[in-house]
Formats: C-alpha cells, structure tokens, sequence
C-alpha cells in the first residue's frame, strides 16, 4: 500500500511541477491572444468601444479591462465570436450595431477648403490632401469608421454606400 | 481520315437529358440582317472591363478596335459594323436582371464598310508562339462556350505548363443549344484552321476534335474537312452523349483520362481545353484579318416561332435576333441566355447580344416543379454529380451557413451544372443554394482581406506617427545643442537680459 502512495504522490510532484512550469509561461503568450482576438475584430478601427482602434481595444479585452460587447460595426456576431474564444458568456452589445463596414466617405470636393483635420483623423490614411489643396478619400481603402467627420470645419465630407 | 476512337476515360454520374436540340439543327445558319443600332458592352469578357478608345460622335469601320484591353485579363472590342459613336454609357446588359454595363453605342450608316488592311498578313507559321498569342489577343478572342475568358490569356497561362493535347471541346451538351453543332456542320474546315493556330500558339502538336455521338452531321462534316486538310496532328474524337461532358475538367478526363485537380486547371494535366467557336474564331482573325464581331447563336424553345441558329454580329438586340427566328408564340413567357441547365433568365428582349451568347431560349411559362420538401439524404445526389462531391452534405453544410466544412467538402469544385436538382425527388434547389453559398463565401473571403489591409494600413500608420515624433524630438534636440555649442555667448546674453527684465515681470 505504502508503495502505491508513494507512487501517486510521485506522479502528483511531477504533475504539479508541470503545471506550474506551464503557468509561468503562459503569460507569455498574452500577445499571441491580443493577436487573436484582434483577428476577430472588424478592424474598422473607429474607436468607437473608447479605445483609439482595435488593436489597443483587443489588448483592453485580454487585459481584463474591457467588456467583449462594445464592438458597434461587429455587432452581436463579433460577440459571439470572442465569447468562443475566451471561453466566455456572450454578453448583449452595449451599444446598437452599426453597418458603418458597407459605408465609404466621400469628400465634397467643391466644398473642401484643404485644411488637412480630416486627413489626419484617419486611422488607416485613406484620405489623400495636402495643406491648402482638395482632399480626397481613397475609397477602396476606407474603413467607414467616420472618424473624419467631426473634425472637419465645413462639414464637406458625408457617409455613402460603398459600391 | 481519322476513325472516330473511343478510348475514353470515365465520367462520374451525370445524366442523360432530351436533347431538344432537333428543330433548330433543321436549317442552314441564317444571318441576321444589320440592325440600325449596336450596343457594344465594354465587359464581355472574364476580367477587367475595356476601356474605349474612340469618342462620341467618332465615325468608326467594321472591324476597327473601339475599346482595349485594360489589365492582365481583359480583351479588346470591335466595332461590328462602320457607323458613328453615338453614346458611351451605361445600358442594359443581359448579365443579370436589371443590370446595367457601360457599353458603346453605334448607330449603323448600313455601308457595312470594313477596315482597310495594309496589304496582305503575315502567314501565321512565321510568328514565334508568343507574338501569335499577343496576336489573338488583339483579335478580341474570348472562349465562346460560355465563360468568355479572354483566349490570349488562357493560352499565355497554359504555356507556362507542359503540355500534351489542345482539346477542341465540340461536345454541345447542354439541351436546346446547337450553335457549336451548326458552326461544325457550315465552318468545319474554320474550325480545323483554328484547331492549327491554336497549336502554333501553344507549340505543341496534337490536337483532339471532341464531338458528340449525336451529331452525325457534324460528325461527317468534321471528317470530310480533315480528310482534305490532312493534317495527321489532328484527330477526331467521338465522346458519349452525357451531360455535362463539355464541362472543361470533365471533356480532359473523358478524352484522357486524367483528372484535373480540385481548384487546378486543365493546364496542370498537360491539356488546354478551346471551344470550336473560339477555334474558328482565331482562324478567322489569324488568317483573314476579321476580329470577333459576329457569332453563331441558337434561338430556340417553344416560345419562338420557328427555332433556328442564327449568324449575328455582336452588339445586336435579342428582339432583333428573335425576329430572324420568325418571331415570338403566345406561349412564349420566359426568356433564357445559354441552356436550359446553367442559362441564366433575361427579362428584357432590348438587351444586346454579347460574346457569350451562345443560345437564346424563349420558353412557355416554366412548368411546375414540385413543392420543395425536406431532404430525405436518398443520395441520388452525390451519385449524379460529375464532380463526385457529396451534394447532401453540402446542402446540410449551406444551411448552416458553415463555411469551413464548405470548403472541406469543396463546394469551390461544384461546377453549377444543376444534375443534383433534377434528380433530387425532393425538389430542392441545389444548385441556387450552392451558387448563394458560394457568393456567400467569396463576400466573407473579401471582408477578411479588407480588413486585413485596414489592420496593416492603421498599424503602419501609428508605427509612422511613432517614427515622426521621434524624429521631431530628435530634431529638436539636435538644434539645441548646435545652437549651444556655436553660439554660447549670444545665448548667454539673451539669457542675461531676460533675467534682467525678470524683476519687471514678476510683479505681475
């Protein structure tokens, strides 16, 4: 008997010292997770969850900081997905969805005064303008994220359907 | 002359359908007189739309090149008849319903005047393979069975591989549609001239004629020029009436009895694979000059009075086509562009007659097909489908909306040629379903590029933000030291006399 005890508790050692080796290298692996959750993010980066894009919103997610519902262009799908991945309840949005993925902006050219604001507003440099020339918005690379239109001082610039 | 062979490869499942195709093979090809006015698409082909090149109110010849080539597939369009520009602007195309394509509108002067050549062509035998393929291209060949890719580019693509056959894919399968049929029985000798270029172009030296056993008269026709050409490169073969054997994978399996792999082309088996109307096209431009303007089309169907094939020039009206097929019946109620299996539905006769039209079928009103039940997995399916894949499950998978098993299951591999429904006893539509789940994954396919590229672009950006302040600090930095090390005394100055004026402002 003494000797099947010893053996257990042998095997429980050698176990317990695995897992304990296992769990000092998993927070190494933290930045593969920002990676993955990032994946599953629309990646419309307009910062609407309150992060500046989504990327830094993944990495709030991992941390702990951040609710995996305040994603508006991903909507309840994008919820569903990261509560897989984390192994988590799915909460509701927070927020209603938005369709903003399927929306381009598009720069009333006649309007625009060149004054650069919209242009540095974008988080994936889809607008094109230099100081005191006509912008124009690159729009197969827009994200819809519309992050460009408050800051523009003329109000020349408006959401579209993308083709 | 070659004796028909028929050491042929197998073809899994398909089906035997009526071929339908006896009213409109009943007479010789008619022309369909010059209309008032062409309307010429500038997307007839797989790829990038042309891009014109003459302008409005331009007076243009028949034959003269209107709009070219614009990318790395595209091909170029000519004008069908002289006339005059008269609008390029979006119209109504017969792609999809309602649809509307830019396209180049010609109004005919009736002179029919072609394009002066300066004098006579080079004999093609004298081209090296790769300025006759850059020829072709000109030529505005493009794969008249159906799916119009450009022929320049198919065989540019195919002769980056080893090649064994040119196959010329005569094999009309499809109910109703005989224009290959009827171009065999008038233009064999065209047909076979092709067949030539095509091996020039590819610079191989065996080329197999595909004909069905249905088609004796073409068959003959076929035999007889071969005979007269004697050339021994070419050989006729004779396949059995399946459908869909003129699927382009399943014609190099039946022919060769190898098996074009899962998302391969014909090319990785040595093959390359041309239709006879596209063949004869390239002859046609190749040796006399005469870019594709015209093609033969079927018209047919019980909604027509009197079926036909019918030589029309691109850019023609279906109604103006229709009129030559002795006009509509009063049953005549839905309208098809292609066959009955993968035709796709026009609601509008104005639309033009483009490259890819190979048959116009007016139809009585569709006859009722059975109330859609649920599947009761019999299997009839999977043992119909020539591209031996598990329709059943698929369908199971296409509900669920589940992309990978989709894929797993290779739905990217299903052909659409629509076998699945007509044995389905349960009447499901399996091949819309399957053509909606493939759109529906090439939109998710699209979705994750866009925003792996938005993902890129934004990291970028704050990486070149990062990279800027940087630079600005370190900038800035280095002008303070320079100013310092250059200058102590004007600096130490300045620094004195704001100290001096200091008392002043700390009144305040």
């Amino acid at each position: 008997m003494w000797i099947a005890i010893a053996v257990i508790s042998l095997i429980a050692l050698v176990a317990g010292l695995a897992l304990a080796a296992a769990a000092r290298r998993l927070p190494a692996s933290a930045d593969a997770l920002v990676d993955e959750v990032n994946e599953l993010l629309p990646q419309t980066q307009c910062a609407q969850c309150g992060y500046p894009g989504c990327r830094p919103y993944a990495a709030a997610i991992v941390a702990g900081e951040a609710d995996i519902n305040l994603c508006p262009p991903g909507g309840e799908e994008t919820v569903q997905r990261l509560a897989g991945l984390l192994g988590r309840e799915a909460p509701a949005l927070a927020v209603p969805a938005t369709d903003m993925k399927q929306r381009v902006a598009v720069v009333d050219e006649a309007l625009c005064i060149g004054c650069t604001h919209c242009r540095n507003a974008c988080p994936v440099d889809a607008i094109l303008g230099a100081h005191q020339y006509m912008h124009t918005v690159i729009a197969d690379e827009c994200t819809g994220c519309e992050l460009c239109l408050a800051p523009c001082p003329v109000d020349c610039i408006r959401m579209e359907a993308a083709r | 002359m070659s004796a028909p062979t028929y050491d042929l490869g197998k073809l899994h499942g398909g089906l035997r359908l009526p071929s339908e195709k006896e009213k409109s093979t009943a007479q010789a090809i008619r022309e369909v007189p010059l209309p008032a006015q062409l309307v010429l698409p500038l997307a007839q082909h797989a790829g990038e739309p042309a891009q014109p090149v003459v302008g409005i109110g331009e007076r243009v010849l028949k034959g003269q090149l209107i709009a070219d080539s614009d990318g790395v597939i595209s091909a170029p369009v000519h004008a069908s008849s002289s006339g005059r520009v008269v609008a390029i602007e979006p119209w109504p195309v017969s792609r999809r319903r309602g649809d509307k394509a830019p396209c180049i509108v010609i109004e005919c002067d009736g002179e029919d005047r072609a394009v002066e050549r300066a004098g006579d062509l080079p004999p093609y035998t004298e081209l090296a393979p790769e300025d006759l393929q850059l020829l072709i291209l000109q030529g505005g060949i493009v794969g008249l069975g159906g799916a119009v890719f450009p022929t320049a580019q198919k065989l540019m693509q195919a002769v980056t591989a080893p090649l064994d056959h040119l196959i010329l894919n005569g094999v009309e399968c499809e109910p109703y549609i005989s224009c290959d049929d009827m171009l065999m029985r008038e233009y064999a000798m065209d047909v076979l001239r092709g067949g030539q270029v095509l091996m020039h172009a590819l610079g191989i030296d065996s080329c197999y004629v595909v004909l069905e056993s249905d088609k004796p008269e073409a068959l003959r026709a076929i035999g007889e020029a071969l005979a007269a050409l004697d050339d021994e490169r070419l050989v006729l073969k004779q396949v059995p009436t399946i459908y869909p054997s003129g699927g382009e994978d399943q014609l190099v399996q039946l022919v060769t009895n190898r098996e074009v792999p899962s998302g391969g082309l014909p090319s990785d088996v040595g093959c390359v694979v041309q239709n006879v109307g596209t063949a004869a096209a390239a002859h046609r431009w190749v040796n006399h000059g005469e870019p594709l303007i015209s093609r033969v089309t079927t018209v047919t169907g019980d909604g027509v009075a009197d079926p036909c094939n019918v030589l029309a020039r691109i850019g023609t009206t279906l109604a103006d086509v229709v009129a030559v097929a002795g006009g509509y019946t009063e049953r005549a109620a839905t309208m098809v562009i292609g066959g009955p299996m993968c035709g796709k539905s026009v609601s509008n006769d104005r639309v033009p007659l483009v490259k890819a039209t190979n048959c116009v079928l007016v139809m009585s009103a569709a006859p009722a097909n059975g109330r859609e039940m649920p599947c009761i997995r019999c299997g009839e399916c999977a043992a119909v489908c020539p591209v031996q894949l598990l329709p059943q499950q698929l369908f199971w998978h296409a509900c669920a909306d589940n992309e990978i098993k989709l894929r797993e299951y290779g739905l990217t591999d299903c052909i659409e040629c629509g076998c699945c429904d007509l044995v389905c006893p349960s009447h499901i539509p399996l091949t819309a379903d399957f053509r909606k789940a493939k759109g529906r994954m090439r939109e998710l396919a699209d979705e994750k590029a866009r925003a792996e590229r938005a993902r890129q672009r934004f990291e970028e950006r704050n990486a070149r933000l990062r990279r800027e302040k940087l630079e600005r600090e370190q900038e800035l930095a280095a002008q303070k030291r320079e100013a310092l090390e250059s200058a102590p005394e004007a600096i130490q100055d300045m620094l004195r006399r704001a100290q001096q004026q200091k008392p002043d402002g700390e009144d305040d």
